[in-house]
């Protein structure tokens, strides 16, 4: 809770287009309407809070594209990790998957996307604030979650404090490539993917996607081969991570964490909370493909992925 | 009451399962929908994440770390077995009053003029019958309910406005539904209710759940403000 922060401060000195306190999301709550946001990349944010020992879902800082400058009141070890948004901590490059201090008027400058498009930032026991439905995820339109509740983007003047002074940092020896180029998106097949004619099915598996400017914590669009499908209106229904929704334009759609949660669009099925951390770390422009994966395999990936922080 | 409905699984992620009990949107689906909300909670337990009920179907959001794929297809089935439909009792009523004006609801006179009736009778009409809540989505406490009368049913506009206000009453086809907070959207507003329908400091933080009965109220412009209502005019799209 905010009331128990007892650790440094960072100020923010510029805001950049979209910097969002996220945690791994807002959960039991979707029956009301209530989307599950959380970081895009949970994988980047789970190794920056692995780096300072703190709880893989610990609150940290989403920084989509760059132009953000922090300054700092006091003395903080912080941990990065993600895309590599060009850092400097004032003149010193500062490499993804590095732990490191600064010290109280040094500023931490997030330039601009040399590699992979979100940087997360991780403080010493997370961000400290109130959680708004058990989470601190910032969800924007809902106008829920982060500093103040409301879901804001962060603004020039804003404090992030820590929720501890002190943290267990460790090394990270051969750091992952979260925008990895040539790595399939693993999807999880399903829903109405019985409904697609065979010639569509056979593109969506082997042709490659573009990742379209069309794209943000919402979903992304990808452009390529039209898709049809023989399904005509759908009653509106639930809505999975990842879901792969194929509007009438047969150009697929994958929603993310801060998707509406009923909707009524054929799917394919689902990427894998996985493969939708890779996604979120696509420039436009980049080529991506699906490869169908069975739910026990995705399942087994996860797993692993979540044993790497215990 | 509808007949039993034979539940059909799908996968459609890896952590998620789509109960599928009907194939058409009827009110009468309603208790056996609830009731399969109810037993799938109780079945999944700590291991359930989230449920998602919509018109025909629930979506199960279930814990990888504490179930596999087949475990749960294993649990959804045993939780879906011997399905009795829920007391109509379980559903809460609630009673939400509109200022029904042209300025605040522009659509009130195009759906008039179109039937060649009074504004009045489509007040009446929208009304005259109380409406089930089958689904929350689109935004935190929206709530699609259903069904209008059919003479009021009228389609989406065809360029959907930048900014409804909060509180606007509107209709889709033979759906209803409030905007809890301002958004884009694209129903035919009628007008406009003070009601909070989203607020996270009482401790029903929405005030409508899948299930529930809403019956629309008219009142006039002076109890509207009474109530705290905000009788800004909508602005043009």
């Amino acid at each position: 809770m905010a009331r128990e922060a007892t650790g440094g401060a960072l100020v923010v000195a510029e805001a950049g287009p979209q910097a969002l306190v996220q945690d791994h999301g807002r959960f039991g709550v979707r029956h009301l309407g209530v989307t599950q946001g959380g970081a895009l990349d949970w994988v980047s944010l789970g190794w920056a809070n692995w780096l300072l020992g703190n709880a893989p879902d610990a609150a940290g800082l989403e920084i989509a594209v760059g132009g953000l400058t922090l300054e700092a009141e006091s003395r903080l070890t912080l941990a990065l990790a993600g895309a590599d948004l060009g850092v400097r901590l004032d003149d010193t490059p500062i490499a993804p998957y590095t732990v490191f201090v600064i010290e109280p008027g040094q500023r931490l400058v997030f330039e601009r996307p040399v590699h992979g498009l979100r940087a997360y930032l991780a403080l010493p026991g997370g961000i400290a604030a109130a959680p708004v439905m058990g989470s601190l995820a910032s969800v924007m339109r809902e106008q829920l979650g982060g500093l103040d509740g409301q879901g804001r983007a962060l603004s020039k003047g804003d404090r992030l404090v820590a929720r501890h002074a002190e943290c267990q940092s460790r090394r990270l020896d051969t750091p992952p490539d979260p925008a990895a180029a040539d790595v399939p998106l693993a999807l999880v097949t399903g829903a109405q993917i019985a409904h697609f004619d065979g010639a569509s099915l056979f593109e969506a598996f082997n042709r490659a996607w573009q990742v379209d400017s069309r794209a943000d914590r919402m979903g992304v669009r990808l452009t390529g081969p039209v898709l049809r499908c023989r399904l005509g209106g759908m009653i509106s229904e639930g809505i999975p991570l990842g879901a792969v929704q194929v509007p009438p334009d047969g150009q697929p759609i994958v929603l993310l964490n801060d998707r509406q949660t009923v909707g009524g669009y054929p799917r394919l099925g689902a990427l894998s909370p996985l493969a939708c951390a890779r996604l979120a770390q696509c420039q436009p422009g980049e080529s991506v493909h699906f490869a169908a994966v069975t739910p026990q395999r995705a399942r087994r990936d996860y797993l692993a992925q979540l044993a790497r922080w215990q | 009451m509808s007949q039993a409905p034979t539940p059909r699984l799908e996968t459609v992620a890896m952590d998620a399962l789509m109960v599928r009990l009907f194939s058409r949107i009827d009110e009468a689906n309603m208790p056996w929908t609830l009731a399969a909300d109810s037993a799938l909670r109780e079945r999944f337990g700590t291991a359930l994440i989230d449920l998602v009920p919509s018109y025909t179907t629930l979506l199960i959001h279930y814990d990888v770390a504490r179930l596999t794929h087949a475990e749960a297809r294993e649990l959804a089935l045993t939780a879906l077995d011997g399905l009795a439909p829920a007391a109509a009792s379980t559903a809460r009523e609630h009673v939400i009053p509109v200022w029904y004006d042209p300025s605040v609801g522009p659509e009130l006179e195009t759906i008039a003029a179109r039937l060649d009736i009074s504004p009045q009778e489509v007040v009446r009409r929208h009304c005259a019958r109380d409406y089930c809540a089958f689904a929350l989505g689109f935004a935190p406490g929206y709530a699609f309910m259903g069904l209008v009368e059919e003479s009021l049913a009228t389609p989406r506009l065809e360029t959907p406005r930048q900014r409804v206000p909060a509180g606007s009453v509107g209709i889709a086809e033979r759906q209803t539904a409030i905007y809890p907070m301002r958004s884009p959207g694209g129903w035919n507003i009628l007008g406009r209710t003070a009601v909070k329908l989203f607020d996270r400091e009482r401790e029903e933080i929405s005030l409508f759940q899948p299930g529930d009965r809403v019956r629309f109220e008219a009142i006039d412009r002076a109890t509207f403000i009474d109530q705290g209502g905000d009788v800004t005019p909508m602005e043009e799209r």
